[in-house]
């Protein structure tokens, strides 16, 4: 084997001394920032701009056609006394907290349904989806539909069945119509948190299950001391995003009752949009929008705790 | 603790029987090692013992129970995974007092339960410990802390050592051997590793397709394998076989390959030109005059014994000794089976022919 024969050795160039631009050349951190610079145009002209400038606009009297001029916090001082602002805001609250509560129950419901062994599962799993990938303004239209004064299916059924001897005004109705809307904002919201519990749930190894088993768990006490705990760092994330999404709806809300009956629907998102553009008066819209940040820093503060590494997270893995 | 007996047991998942009537006598006490290759069926017979699997025919019973039909939680018994399956978000003290806690244990008792098993396994400075800041052996040690803490009739292992480097099964092999001989309970035990087999078993259960193969003491299967799946599956180096005819012409001998002529102590009766498999032990070859030719190909020393590989009638054959003998790569040596020591096989069965 000593007796392949060598390839010559080549005459070693001279090592000449490294220039300021060979030392740039080869920093990871210059390297670096070039990678970077896309994502980061990206962001300050797709998310950070828009932002400042609504916000900035929300200090200002801008209509449309009219650039605005600064008028410090008028806009907000007088939202501050507007009734119809504050009931949106109560109503966004409501709106999203039933909404994600039940979104919560039922998501984690269909999710832990899903993860049992039966016929047809992928089938199932598909299924469930379909409310997520219909656009929403098409499940709205439905829904307005089945929610009509008079052509609702909802009516015509319990009318046939004897149950009620006139038409339910459902989207009339301020109870009624806030129910309704809620009830769209579920049924669309579920699948996103059905399918993502269900992706967590399968992390969970079948192993502790059954060492549970032989533990002597019963189907609760496994769901109570395994599953749960195991689940809530994914619960904390699909929560944050659950409660995001229903907090800036404005979709559904426009397609079905655009804020109304007598402003009972009415979400900061959609009076915000009234105000904005329908009437023109931007920097009322701007200050309506803006408001919504300290809610939306709220939730996302909640759950940045709730998706602090947990104590048994910690620590090297030995695998 | 409790006897273990499993009658004419079968499993199938759909129409496919991957146990085909399987029966093992367990006595109380008894360390079992059920051995085989992958997919023999010996993690499923385990499951079935442990209540994970149904039990397709026959029966299991745990003492005098026939427990078929009974929870798991409660046939009172418990169970070491290979992974060990320990709950991430519990301390190892809660990992071993999770059963207590279920049953319904008063805190102090269940802390008390934790402690003991803790003491015996030296894992009382981990108690707070989640299992992610363990390592495997501790790891390891708290499935079985937590197999103990239930004080069980029957413990059951499942391929325990297998995530574990091979320092550390060594060692584990010998605390988990101790472990029982203090607590002397009874221990069904699976693994894939003969050498664990052969070092813990009171009793080996060798498996194969669904089936025993072979059941006994460690040195017993060692020295009588019944078959040339038991006698190729059990010992490191594996046994040496050699195809070829029993020959009795006065003194009865084996025609190997190539007309190599190998030293028979008797021949079965019956048996001239009987077509048979030649089975001989590396370490019961010895180098002798009136020994086969061989052709040295490659020569291994581990420092205690030298493991050197031969051409013997054209097949590549190992053999072991303990003295060290200087041997080069192309040297002819003639080598001598033992006749007292040599395995003969049915060339068609597989079954012993030798007693």
């Amino acid at each position: 084997m000593a007796d392949i024969a060598l390839a010559p050795r080549r005459a070693k160039t001279e090592i000449r001394e490294a220039t300021a631009w060979d030392k740039l050349r080869h920093n990871k951190n210059w390297l670096g920032f070039w990678f970077m610079l896309p994502a980061l145009a990206f962001l300050i002209f797709f998310l950070a701009y828009p932002l400042g400038l609504g916000i900035w606009l929300s200090f200002t009297d801008a209509r449309i056609g009219r650039v605005g001029h600064y008028i410090g916090t008028e806009n907000y001082e007088w939202l501050w006394d507007d009734s119809i602002f504050w009931l949106s805001v109560f109503n966004t609250l409501i709106y999203t907290f039933i909404a994600s509560a039940i979104k919560f129950a039922v998501g984690l419901y269909l999710a832990l349904l899903l993860n049992e062994r039966m016929p047809f599962k992928a089938l199932l799993r598909a299924a469930v989806l379909i409310p997520f990938i219909v656009p929403t303004v098409l499940s709205a239209l439905a829904f307005w539909w089945i929610f009509d004064s008079q052509f609702s299916i909802i009516s015509w059924s319990l009318k046939h069945l004897g149950l009620i001897t006139q038409n339910i005004n459902f989207l009339g109705d301020s109870t009624w119509a806030r129910i309704c809307v809620i009830f769209a904002n579920i049924w669309r919201g579920v699948p996103f948190v059905a399918i993502t519990l269900l992706a967590g749930l399968q992390t969970v190894q079948p192993s502790l299950y059954e060492a549970a088993t032989l533990d002597g768990a019963s189907r609760w006490q496994m769901f109570r001391f395994i599953t749960y705990p195991l689940l809530t760092p994914i619960i904390a994330v699909v929560m944050t995003f659950s409660v995001l999404f229903t907090f800036t709806d404005f979709q559904l809300i426009w397609a079905m009752t655009r804020g109304g009956p007598v402003n009972a629907t009415h979400l900061m998102a959609t009076l915000s949009y009234q105000r904005a553009i329908i009437a023109g008066q931007l920097g009322e819209g701007a200050a309506i929008s803006s408001a919504m940040i300290p809610f939306l820093l709220a939730a996302i503060m909640v759950s940045w705790f709730g998706l602090q590494r947990r104590k048994w997270q910690q620590g090297e893995s030995n695998d | 603790m409790s006897s273990v007996q499993i009658r004419d047991v079968r499993k199938s998942f759909g129409n496919f029987e991957v146990l085909h009537g399987v029966s093992i006598p367990i006595e109380d006490g008894e360390f079992v090692v059920l051995v085989g290759p992958s997919g023999c069926g010996k993690s499923t017979l385990l499951r079935m013992l442990a209540g994970l699997e149904n039990i397709t025919s026959g029966t299991i019973s745990i003492g005098d129970r026939v427990v078929n039909n009974v929870q798991p939680k409660e046939r009172d018994i418990a169970m070491v995974f290979q992974n060990y399956a320990l709950y991430p978000h519990m301390t190892v003290a809660d990992n071993m007092g999770f059963s207590l806690k279920l049953r319904g244990a008063k805190p102090d008792e269940i802390s008390t339960g934790v402690k003991r098993a803790a003491e015996i396994l030296a894992l009382t400075p981990l108690l707070e410990r989640y299992p992610r800041q363990l390592s495997g052996g501790q790891r390891q040690r708290v499935a079985m802390g937590r197999a103990i803490v239930r004080d069980p009739q029957v413990f059951l292992f499942d391929e325990p050592l297998s995530n574990l480097d091979a320092k550390l099964r060594v060692a584990m092999r010998t605390e988990i051997k101790e472990l029982h001989q203090r607590l002397k309970t009874t221990t069904v035990y699976v693994t894939h590793d003969q050498i664990e087999a052969m070092t813990m078993a009171d009793k080996i259960v060798v498996m194969h397709d669904g089936i025993v193969e072979q059941m006994g003491s460690p040195l017993e299967l060692y020295d009588t394998p019944a078959n040339q799946f038991v006698a190729g599956f059990i010992g490191s180096p594996a046994m040496n076989f050699l195809k070829g005819n029993v020959k009795v012409n006065g003194a009865a001998y084996f025609e190997g390959p190539n007309g190599v002529k190998l030293p028979l102590k008797s021949a079965p009766a019956n048996s001239d030109g009987k077509p048979a498999v030649y089975g001989v032990r590396p370490e019961h070859f010895t180098i002798a005059d009136d020994g086969a030719e061989a052709e040295i190909v490659v020569v291994e020393p581990t420092g205690s014994e030298t493991q050197v590989f031969a051409k013997l009638g054209g097949e590549q054959v190992v053999a072991v000794f303990r003295e060290r003998h200087l041997f080069n790569p192309g040297d002819k040596v003639r080598l001598k089976p033992d006749p007292g020591l040599v395995h003969l096989f049915d060339d068609a069965t597989g079954k012993r022919l030798n007693s």
